[in-house]
C-alpha cells in the first residue's frame, strides 16, 4: 500500500488536525464502551457462523437464527451463545451443531449456562469451534496477497463499477465485462430490503430489488467468477458489497470466509438512513469490523449519503466529522490506516458558481486529512438529470476532481444515473470516461498546487474549522444526542428508537465469546 | 368543422424547419464489424429514419456494438392530438399556503410520509419533506402551518397507516423509486388496502399521494390514490395541491 507523504498544500494548521481527532476519539470513547459491553442477536449468529453453522429451514431462515432465538428464549444471550451451545453439545451427543439447531428449533433442547469445569470445558469446544473459522479467514487473507502479488495489483485510482441486477448469475458475465473494460473492483450491490432483514438469506438467489440478495453462496460464486477474470486479465479484481444493516457481523463474516476485499462498513449509515436502532448499529459495527481487520478487507464508509439528503456546501463539514469519527472507530477495532476507505461525493449543486473550485477544496481536505486512507470518491448523483449529456460531461469533471486530489477509489459515474438502470453502452460509455480523464491527466496531481491564500485552500480551512465546531458539541453533548437531533443528514433518530433495538443485550459479569477473544488475543 | 391551421403540424428540428433530423443511440447483440453497421443501419430504417447514417459504431465486449444514428423521420405530430395531463391547482406561495392552512383548519396540516414496502430510497420522499428540500425550493418542513411526520424507509404499509390515524394526518405521503417487477405499483396498492381497512369511519379520510419517477398521473384512480406526483415534483407544488384538494373536499362536505 502507498504511503507516499501527502504534501501540506492547503497549509492546513496541524494542531486544528489534532484537535479534531483528539475530540473524535472523545466523541466515540462512551459508545465505544457501550460496543465493549453489549452484544446483539447478529453477534451471536456471527458467532455461530465462524463454527461452520450454515444452512436455512423449510421457510428460509437460518438456523443461526433459530439456535440463537432458542438459546436467548431458555437463558437469555447475556452470558452469550457460546457457553449454553457448546455446553449442550457436549451434554447432549448431538452430532454436530446443525443437528442441534434443527432439534433446538423443534423444542427439544432446553439450554442452561454452565459453570465450574463444564464451563471451562464449553468455552475450550466453542474456541476450537470458532477457531476453524477464523483459521478460513487467515488463509482467505494469505491467499488474496499470493494473488496480488502473482497478477499485480492495480494502480490507483482504483475503477470502482457496480453491478446490480437481482440474479446472480446475470451479474457474473456483467461483472467479467466489465472488468474486462477495466474495473478494478466490483460491488455487487444488494437488494434494497436486505439491510432490514434480520436474518442473512442463504443459497444462491436469482430475483432481488434493485438489487441481488448477499448471502454465502453469492459470494462464492462472484469471487470464483472473478478470480477466472483476473487470471485472464492478469490483475486482481476485488470483490466489494455491503456490511450495513441489522446483521453487518453477519455478512462481515460471510465475506472474510469467501475472500471478499472491500465492504460497505459504516458507523452512521444503517441508523441515519435505514432507521436501524443506533446502539444496535455500534455494537454490530464494532464487531464485524474487528472481523473486517482480521480478514484485510478494506471498508468503505458511507459519508456520501450525507450530501445527497443535505446541501453539499452547508453540510461539507458533517462529511470531516462523521470521516474522523468513522477513523476513530476504526481504528478502535482494529483496522489499518490502509483499511479504512472512507467515503465522500461530488455533489454541489453545478449551477453553483465556483462549484468545481468548491470541490476542488473538499476533495483535496479530504485527503490531506487521511494521507494514507484508500479514500472512496462518488460521482455526482443528486444533480444529475435526465440530459444525460450534461450528465456525461459532469461525471467527467468528477473523474477531473478526482484524479487531481489524488483519490484512491473512484466510483463510475453514470449519465443515466436515477433515470435507468444503467445500458451495456452507458456502463461503457463511463469507462471510457474514466479512461480518458485518468491517462490524459495522469500525474496532474503533481500539478495541482493550490494558492495558499486562493479560494480552494481558504475554503478548506473554513471546512476543517467547522468540522472542530462541531465536534466540540458531538463530544460535549455525546453522540447519541447529536444523531438524535439531525447533525447527519438532516434524519433525526433517537438513541432508543429505530429498528433491531430489541436484539440489544447487556453482558452479563460472565460473557464469554470466543471470537471476540480469539480477535481481541491477537489484535 | 374548421380547417386546421399547418401550424399545428410539427416534425423533429435538426437545423432547418421541416427536415426532421433525429438522433438515437443504441446497441446491437452483433460483434462489431461491417455486418454489424449494415444491421444497425437496418435498424434505423426499420425505425422509419430514410435515410440513416451510423455515425459511430464501437464494440462494446467481443459480442455487443454500440452506434449513434443520425437520421431523418418523416414522423409528423398534430398538436391537437397532444394530451396533457394539466395542473388542477394554483401555485401558491409559502406564504399563501400558510394563510390558507389557517383560515381552512384554524390548525396545522399534518402530513405523514414514508417509503414503503422493500423501498429503501428516500431520495424523493426527503426532497419533498426535508427542510432543505429541492430544486431550490424548501421542503414541507419549512412551512410553518405543516407538520410534517416523516416515518422514512420502509415502513410497513399498515403501520404507516395506523402512524397516520395517531397522528390525526390530513395526508399520507408515499414515495416509491424502486419500479422492479413494478414494485412501486404493489406497494401502493398495499397503503390504499391499509387506508381502506383500517382508518376509522368517523373521521375524513386522509389525502393519499404518491410520488416518484415511474409513476404515470393517470393512474391514480386505478392505484386507489388521490394524486400521484411524477419526476421533478417541487415540494410548493405538493403543498399548493394539499390545501386545493383539502379546500375541495371541505366544500363538497
Amino acid at each position: 500500500m502507498t504511503t507516499a507523504p501527502r504534501r501540506n498544500l492547503l497549509r492546513l494548521d496541524q494542531r486544528t488536525v489534532r484537535r479534531a481527532r483528539a475530540l473524535a476519539e472523545r466523541a466515540a470513547a462512551p459508545v465505544i464502551e457501550l460496543a465493549r459491553s453489549h452484544t446483539t442477536t447478529s453477534v451471536e449468529r456471527a458467532v455461530l457462523r465462524l463454527a461452520g453453522l450454515t444452512g436455512a429451514d423449510a421457510e428460509g431462515i437460518p438456523w443461526v437464527n433459530r439456535l440463537v432465538d432458542a438459546v436467548a428464549a431458555d437463558v437469555g444471550l447475556e452470558d452469550g451463545v457460546a457457553l449454553p451451545v457448546w455446553h449442550e453439545l457436549r451434554r447432549g451427543g448431538h452430532t454436530d451443531l446443525a443437528a442441534l439447531a434443527q432439534k433446538a428449533a423443534a423444542g427439544g433442547v432446553t439450554f442452561a449456562v454452565p459453570e465450574g469445569s463444564a464451563r471451562r470445558s464449553a468455552a475450550a469446544a466453542a474456541k476450537r469451534a470458532v477457531g476453524t473459522g477464523i483459521a478460513m479467514i487467515d488463509r482467505n487473507r494469505k491467499t488474496r496477497d499470493r494473488l496480488l502479488r502473482k497478477l499485480g495489483d492495480p494502480p490507483k485510482p482504483w475503477i470502482y463499477l457496480i453491478v446490480a441486477t437481482g440474479d446472480i448469475h446475470e451479474d457474473i458475465p456483467q461483472a467479467q465485462a466489465a472488468a474486462r473494460e477495466g474495473a478494478d473492483v466490483i460491488a455487487v450491490i444488494r437488494s434494497t430490503g436486505q439491510s432490514l432483514l434480520d436474518y442473512v438469506p442463504e443459497g444462491a438467489t436469482r430475483e432481488g430489488f434493485a438489487g441481488t440478495y448477499a448471502t454465502q453462496e453469492n459470494f462464492r460464486l462472484m469471487r470464483a467468477a472473478l478470480d477466472d477474470v483476473s487470471a485472464e486479465l492478469g490483475r486482481y479484481v476485488r470483490l466489494t458489497n455491503y456490511a450495513s444493516g441489522l446483521c453487518m457481523p453477519e455478512i462481515a463474516t460471510l465475506a472474510g470466509l469467501e475472500r471478499l476485499d472491500m465492504m460497505l462498513n459504516d458507523c452512521m449509515y444503517g441508523i441515519i438512513f435505514r432507521d436501524i436502532n443506533p446502539r444496535r448499529t455500534f455494537i454490530d459495527q464494532r464487531f464485524s469490523r474487528q472481523i473486517h481487520a482480521r480478514a484485510g478487507i478494506v471498508i468503505n464508509t458511507g459519508e456520501d449519503n450525507y450530501l445527497t439528503t443535505a446541501d453539499a456546501v452547508d453540510a461539507a463539514h458533517t462529511v470531516i466529522v462523521s470521516q474522523l469519527l468513522n477513523e476513530r472507530f476504526g481504528l478502535e477495532a482494529g483496522l489499518a490506516d490502509w483499511q479504512l476507505g472512507l467515503g465522500h461525493a461530488f455533489e454541489i449543486n453545478p449551477a453553483l458558481p465556483e462549484q468545481f473550485r468548491l470541490e476542488l477544496a473538499h476533495a483535496q481536505l479530504v485527503r490531506e486529512l487521511f494521507p494514507n486512507a484508500p479514500l472512496k470518491y462518488m460521482p455526482p448523483t443528486k444533480h444529475m438529470t435526465g440530459n444525460v449529456f450534461f450528465g456525461y460531461l459532469l461525471d467527467a469533471f468528477f473523474n477531473l476532481a478526482g484524479v487531481m486530489t489524488d483519490q484512491s477509489i473512484l466510483l463510475v459515474g453514470m449519465m443515466t444515473e436515477g433515470i435507468v438502470t444503467p445500458f451495456l453502452s452507458d456502463r461503457d460509455l463511463a469507462l471510457e470516461n474514466v479512461r480518458y480523464v485518468r491517462d490524459a491527466c495522469a500525474g496532474l496531481a503533481e500539478d495541482f498546487r493550490p494558492a495558499p491564500d486562493g479560494f480552494v485552500a481558504t475554503r478548506a480551512r473554513q471546512v476543517l474549522a467547522e468540522s472542530v465546531e462541531l465536534l466540540e458539541r458531538v463530544a460535549d453533548d455525546g453522540l447519541f444526542t447529536a444523531i438524535a437531533d439531525g447533525t447527519f443528514g438532516v434524519t433525526k433518530r433517537p438513541a432508543d428508537g429505530g429498528r433491531g433495538a430489541d436484539g440489544v443485550v447487556a453482558h452479563a459479569d460472565g460473557y464469554f465469546n470466543p471470537a471476540t477473544e480469539l480477535l481481541e488475543a491477537t489484535a | 368543422m374548421t380547417p386546421r391551421s399547418t401550424m399545428n403540424l410539427v416534425r423533429a428540428y435538426g437545423d432547418t424547419t421541416g427536415d426532421g433530423m433525429v438522433q438515437l443511440s443504441f446497441t446491437l447483440p452483433v460483434p462489431a464489424g461491417p455486418r454489424a453497421e449494415a444491421a444497425a443501419a437496418l435498424f434505423a430504417a426499420k425505425m422509419g429514419l430514410d435515410p440513416a447514417m451510423v455515425v459511430h459504431a464501437k464494440a462494446v465486449g467481443p459480442d455487443f456494438t454500440f452506434f449513434v444514428v443520425y437520421g431523418r423521420s418523416g414522423v409528423v405530430v398534430d398538436l391537437d392530438e397532444v394530451e396533457v395531463h394539466e395542473r388542477e391547482f394554483p401555485l401558491l406561495t409559502a406564504k399563501e399556503i400558510s394563510l390558507e392552512v389557517r383560515s381552512m383548519l384554524g390548525r396545522r396540516l399534518v402530513v405523514v410520509g414514508a417509503t414503503v414496502g422493500t423501498d429503501a430510497h428516500t431520495v424523493g420522499l426527503d426532497a419533498i419533506l426535508n427542510v432543505k428540500g429541492f430544486a431550490g425550493e424548501k421542503g414541507l418542513e419549512y412551512y410553518r402551518e405543516l407538520r410534517v411526520v416523516n416515518l422514512g424507509a420502509q415502513v410497513d404499509p399498515a403501520a404507516l397507516v395506523a402512524r397516520a390515524v395517531a397522528e390525526e394526518a390530513d395526508a399520507l405521503l408515499v414515495s416509491q423509486v424502486v419500479t422492479q417487477r413494478d414494485a412501486h405499483l404493489h406497494h401502493v396498492r398495499l397503503v390504499a388496502d391499509a387506508l381502506a381497512a383500517d382508518w376509522p369511519a368517523s373521521k375524513p379520510r386522509p389525502l393519499f399521494v404518491v410520488g416518484g419517477p415511474r409513476f404515470e398521473p393517470k393512474m391514480a384512480a386505478d392505484l386507489g390514490v388521490d394524486r400521484i406526483f411524477a419526476k421533478g415534483t417541487t415540494p410548493r407544488e405538493v403543498a399548493s395541491y394539499l390545501v386545493h384538494a383539502l379546500a375541495v373536499r371541505r366544500a363538497a362536505a
